[in-house]
C-alpha cells in the first residue's frame, strides 16, 4: 500500500517550480549569482563603518580584490584621497532619498527593466575591464548620485552607467520611435511598391485613387495565386462606391455589366456563396444593401425567448431569469412577451422555469406573423405546418387556451418536438395531425384563420443555417415554389371565407426569393377570389407589390 | 380514438385518486363545458367535447395527440400517469412535497427525493401516498410517492428517501420522443 523509498529516485525538497515568488526576484537573483559570495549581502550599519575603515587603504591600488568593502570602493576613482575618504559613507544613503523623491511611479514601473538592462551593460564592461566586474550593486546607488553627461551610451563604459535612469529612459524611448518610423517607412515602402504592380487595386483610402477594374490577364494570374481575401474586400468596397456613382467615378469606356460581374464573382468568393444564389440576391439588392445583408447573414442573432403567458407574466419570469444568473432585456417595444438573452451562467434551454414551460426559445421574427394573424379566442385555427410549435403555442396563448387550434405537419418525426412543447407550455386546445397539408381541405376546412409557414430554402435565415449558401441552385427554389403554390391554395380553401370573426390567412416563408414569396402570393391572387390586407404590423418594409 | 372501457375508467380514476383524491369529479365535471377521456394508441388523452368533435374528422393513423395527454396503459393493462398530467394534477393536489432550491437540480435529473433535500412536506402524509413535488417558489416539478409519513420524516437521516421519483418536468427534454 505505502509509497516505496527509493533512494534513486530522490524527491526534491524546497519550494515548488510554481511556489509563489516575489516579483522581481528572477532580476535580483542572476545579480548574488554574479558576486559569488555572500558578501553583496546588506550589512549592518557597524560593519558598514568597519568595512569602509577597512577599503580606505585598499582602494587606492584599485585591485580587484573579492572583498564586501570592493562595491562601494571602485566608483570613487575620480576623487582625491581625502575627499573619498569622507564623502563614500553618506553617498550611500542619499542616492537612496533622491530616488525617492526624484522616481514617481512611472520610473518605478520601469526599474525592473532598466536593472537587466544594466546588467546585460555590465557584462560588456567586465570583458573589458577587471576593475568594474564588481561594480554591479553600487553602480545602481552612483548612479543616482553622479549626474553624469557622456551621450556616447553603451559603448563608453565607464561614462555610459553614469547616465540618470530618466535620461536612460529617454533614450530608449527615442531609439524604439526612431525604429518604429524605420519600420514604418519601411512599411509605407512595401505598400507603394505593391500599389506600382497593380495586380490587385489596392486604392489606398487616404487617396482616393479611382477605382480601376482589373484587366482580364489580371484575373486570370489571380486565379493562380493564393487567394488574399482581404485585397478582395477592399475591391467589394470600392467596386461598391463606384457603383454608387456610377457617372461620376466609373472608369472611362467600362460597362456597368463588367463592374457587376466582378463584384459578384468577388462576393461569391468572399462570403462564399454559390453563383446562383449571389446573382439572385444581387437581383434583389442595391449594391450598398447587399453588402449589408451578407454581413448580417456572418452574424449571428441574439437568442431570443417568449414568454408563455398561460403560466407566468414577463416581468416575474425575467426576474426569475436575472436570479439564475442570466442576463436579458425587453426584445423591442412591438413585442409584450419576447426577451432578449445576452449571456448566461446556466444552459437556457434547461433551466426549472423551462421546464415548467414559462418561456420557449423562439426567434423574434418567428413571432411576427402570429401577431399577423392575430387570432381571437374562441376561434377555430390551422397551423399547417406546425413543427416545432413556438408559432403553435403563441397562437394558444394569443387565444388564451380557448378554441381550437389544428397542428399540422408533414413529419411525424419533427411532430414530436409539437406534442412536447405543447404539454410542456400547458396548451390544451390543441389537435396534432400528420397529415399533407396539400390534402387539408378534404380533411376539414372551416376554419377561422390559418397560418401557412410554407417550407422554403431559408434563404433568409442563412445566419442560422450557412449550409443554405452553397446547396440551394435553382432547381430547389422551383420546387419548393412549387410546393408553396400548392399549399397555399389548400389554405386558402381550408379557410371559412363567412367566418364572422376571421377569414384570415396569413402566408409566410423563411426565404427572400422572389419565386417563393411575391410569386407565390401572385399566383395565389390569380387563382383564388382573394385579396391582400395590411398585416397590421407598424413596421416592416413591403415586398416588391405592384 | 375510442371512449375508455368500464375497466380502463376504474385502473385510470383508481391512479388519478392517489394523487388528487375525490377532486377526480371536479376534473369531469368542469363549468365551462363538458371534458372527457379519450383513448388513442394505448394513450389517454384529456379534452373537452368541442375539441374532441374535431378530432373526429381526423383518421386514427393521422391523429398524433389531442388535448393534453394524461398517461399510457401498459401492455398489462395497468396505467402510467406522464409527466404532461402534472398541469391537471397540481391545482387539485391534496399532499404535497416542497424541495429545497439544492434539491431541484438533482430530482429534475430523475432523483429520489432525500430528507436533506425536503423542504416542507403536507401534514398527515401517509406511507405511499401519492404527492406532488413543488419547488419552494410553488412551480409544481413532479410527482412521486411518499416513501415515509410525515411522522417518519422528522426522524430520519438527512440521506434517506422521503419522496420516490416517479415523473418530473425534466422529462420534457429527457424523454421528447416517449412524452404521449
Amino acid at each position: 500500500m505505502g509509497r516505496k523509498l527509493d533512494p534513486t529516485n530522490k524527491q526534491k525538497r524546497g519550494p515548488g517550480r510554481k511556489a509563489r515568488k516575489q516579483k522581481g526576484a528572477e532580476t535580483e537573483i542572476p545579480n548574488f549569482l554574479l558576486e559569488g559570495d555572500s558578501a553583496s549581502k546588506r550589512l549592518g550599519s557597524r560593519a558598514r563603518k568597519r568595512a569602509v575603515k577597512r577599503s580606505v587603504p585598499t582602494s587606492q591600488p584599485k585591485k580587484p580584490e573579492k572583498s564586501e568593502i570592493e562595491p562601494k570602493q571602485t566608483k570613487k576613482a575620480g576623487f582625491s584621497d581625502e575627499n573619498s575618504e569622507w564623502l563614500k559613507p553618506a553617498k550611500r544613503k542619499r542616492p537612496v532619498a533622491q530616488s525617492d523623491s526624484e522616481c514617481d511611479s512611472e520610473a518605478e514601473e520601469e526599474e525592473v527593466q532598466e536593472g537587466s538592462e544594466g546588467e546585460a551593460r555590465e557584462e560588456d564592461v567586465g570583458a573589458g575591464g577587471e576593475e568594474e566586474a564588481e561594480t554591479d550593486d553600487d553602480e545602481m546607488v552612483d548612479d543616482y548620485g553622479v549626474a553624469e553627461d557622456s551621450d556616447e551610451g553603451e559603448e563608453e563604459g565607464s561614462d555610459g552607467e553614469e547616465l540618470l535612469p530618466i535620461e536612460r529612459a529617454a533614450k530608449k524611448q527615442k531609439k524604439l520611435e526612431r525604429e518604429l518610423e524605420e519600420d514604418s517607412e519601411e512599411e509605407e515602402d512595401e505598400e507603394e511598391e505593391t500599389g506600382s504592380e497593380g495586380d490587385a487595386p489596392l486604392a489606398a483610402a487616404d487617396e482616393m485613387e479611382k477605382f480601376q477594374l482589373p484587366t482580364s490577364e489580371e484575373r486570370a494570374r489571380e486565379g493562380l495565386l493564393p487567394l488574399d481575401l482581404q485585397s478582395i474586400h477592399q475591391r467589394i468596397k470600392d467596386n461598391v462606391d463606384v457603383l454608387g456613382h456610377f457617372s461620376a467615378k466609373r472608369e472611362e469606356g467600362r460597362e456597368r455589366g463588367e463592374y457587376l460581374a466582378l463584384l459578384k464573382q468577388d462576393l461569391a468568393m468572399y462570403y462564399s456563396y454559390n453563383t446562383y444564389l449571389i446573382e439572385q440576391i444581387m437581383d434583389l439588392f442595391p449594391p450598398a444593401e447587399l453588402i449589408d445583408f451578407l454581413e448580417a447573414n456572418e452574424i449571428q442573432r441574439p437568442v431570443t425567448i417568449r414568454t408563455n403567458t398561460l403560466k407566468t407574466r414577463r416581468r416575474d419570469l425575467a426576474q426569475a431569469l436575472i436570479n439564475r444568473g442570466v442576463n436579458l432585456d425587453p426584445l423591442g417595444k412591438w413585442s409584450k412577451v419576447g426577451l432578449v438573452i445576452f449571456d448566461s451562467s446556466v444552459p437556457i434551454g434547461a433551466t426549472p422555469e423551462y421546464l415548467a414551460g414559462h418561456y420557449i426559445l423562439q426567434g423574434a421574427s418567428s413571432l411576427l406573423p402570429v401577431m399577423a394573424l392575430a387570432p381571437q379566442e374562441g376561434e377555430k385555427v390551422l397551423d399547417m405546418s406546425a413543427a416545432p410549435g413556438g408559432k403553435t403555442t403563441y397562437m394558444a396563448q394569443l387565444m388564451k387556451n380557448t378554441g381550437v387550434i389544428v397542428a399540422n405537419d408533414v413529419s411525424a418525426e419533427r411532430l414530436k418536438s409539437v406534442v412536447g412543447n405543447l404539454h410542456r407550455l400547458g396548451v390544451s386546445n390543441t389537435v396534432v395531425c400528420n397529415y399533407d397539408g396539400r390534402s387539408f381541405p378534404k380533411v376539414m376546412g372551416g376554419f377561422d384563420r390559418v397560418l401557412l409557414d410554407a417550407p422554403c430554402t431559408g434563404t433568409g435565415v442563412i445566419a442560422k443555417d450557412p449550409s443554405v449558401k452553397t446547396s440551394k441552385d435553382q432547381a430547389d427554389v422551383l420546387r419548393h415554389a412549387h410546393l408553396q403554390k400548392e399549399l397555399l391554395l389548400s389554405a386558402i380553401d381550408s379557410v371559412d371565407a363567412d367566418s364572422e370573426s376571421g377569414g384570415y390567412l396569413v402566408y409566410c416563408t423563411c426565404s427572400i426569393m422572389v419565386e417563393e414569396n411575391e410569386w407565390v402570393v401572385d399566383y395565389a391572387l390569380k387563382k383564388r377570389n382573394v385579396k391582400l390586407v395590411p398585416a397590421g404590423l407598424d413596421f416592416g418594409k413591403e415586398g416588391f407589390s405592384r | 380514438m375510442r371512449p375508455l372501457t368500464d375497466d380502463e375508467t376504474k385502473v385510470l380514476f383508481e391512479k388519478l385518486s392517489k394523487y388528487i383524491g375525490e377532486n377526480i369529479k371536479l376534473l369531469v365535471d368542469r363549468p365551462d363545458g363538458i371534458y372527457c377521456f379519450r383513448l388513442q394508441n394505448d394513450r389517454v388523452y384529456y379534452v373537452s367535447e368541442k375539441i374532441l368533435k374535431l378530432a373526429t374528422n381526423i383518421s386514427r393513423d393521422k391523429l398524433v395527440s389531442l388535448g393534453t395527454c394524461f398517461g399510457k396503459f401498459t401492455k398489462t393493462q395497468k396505467f402510467r400517469l406522464h409527466i404532461t398530467a402534472l398541469d391537471f394534477l397540481a391545482p387539485y393536489a391534496k399532499f404535497k412535497v416542497w424541495v429545497k432550491p439544492g434539491a431541484e437540480q438533482s430530482f429534475l435529473y430523475g432523483n429520489h427525493i432525500l430528507k436533506s433535500g425536503l423542504g416542507r412536506i403536507t401534514e398527515n402524509t401517509e406511507r405511499y401516498q401519492g404527492v406532488v413535488v413543488y419547488s419552494m417558489a410553488d412551480v409544481p416539478l413532479g410527482f412521486g410517492v411518499a416513501a415515509k409519513s410525515t411522522q417518519e420524516c422528522r426522524r430520519m437521516d438527512p440521506m434517506a428517501i422521503v419522496v420516490f421519483h416517479q415523473a418530473d418536468i425534466g422529462e420534457y427534454v429527457r424523454k421528447e420522443d416517449t412524452l404521449t
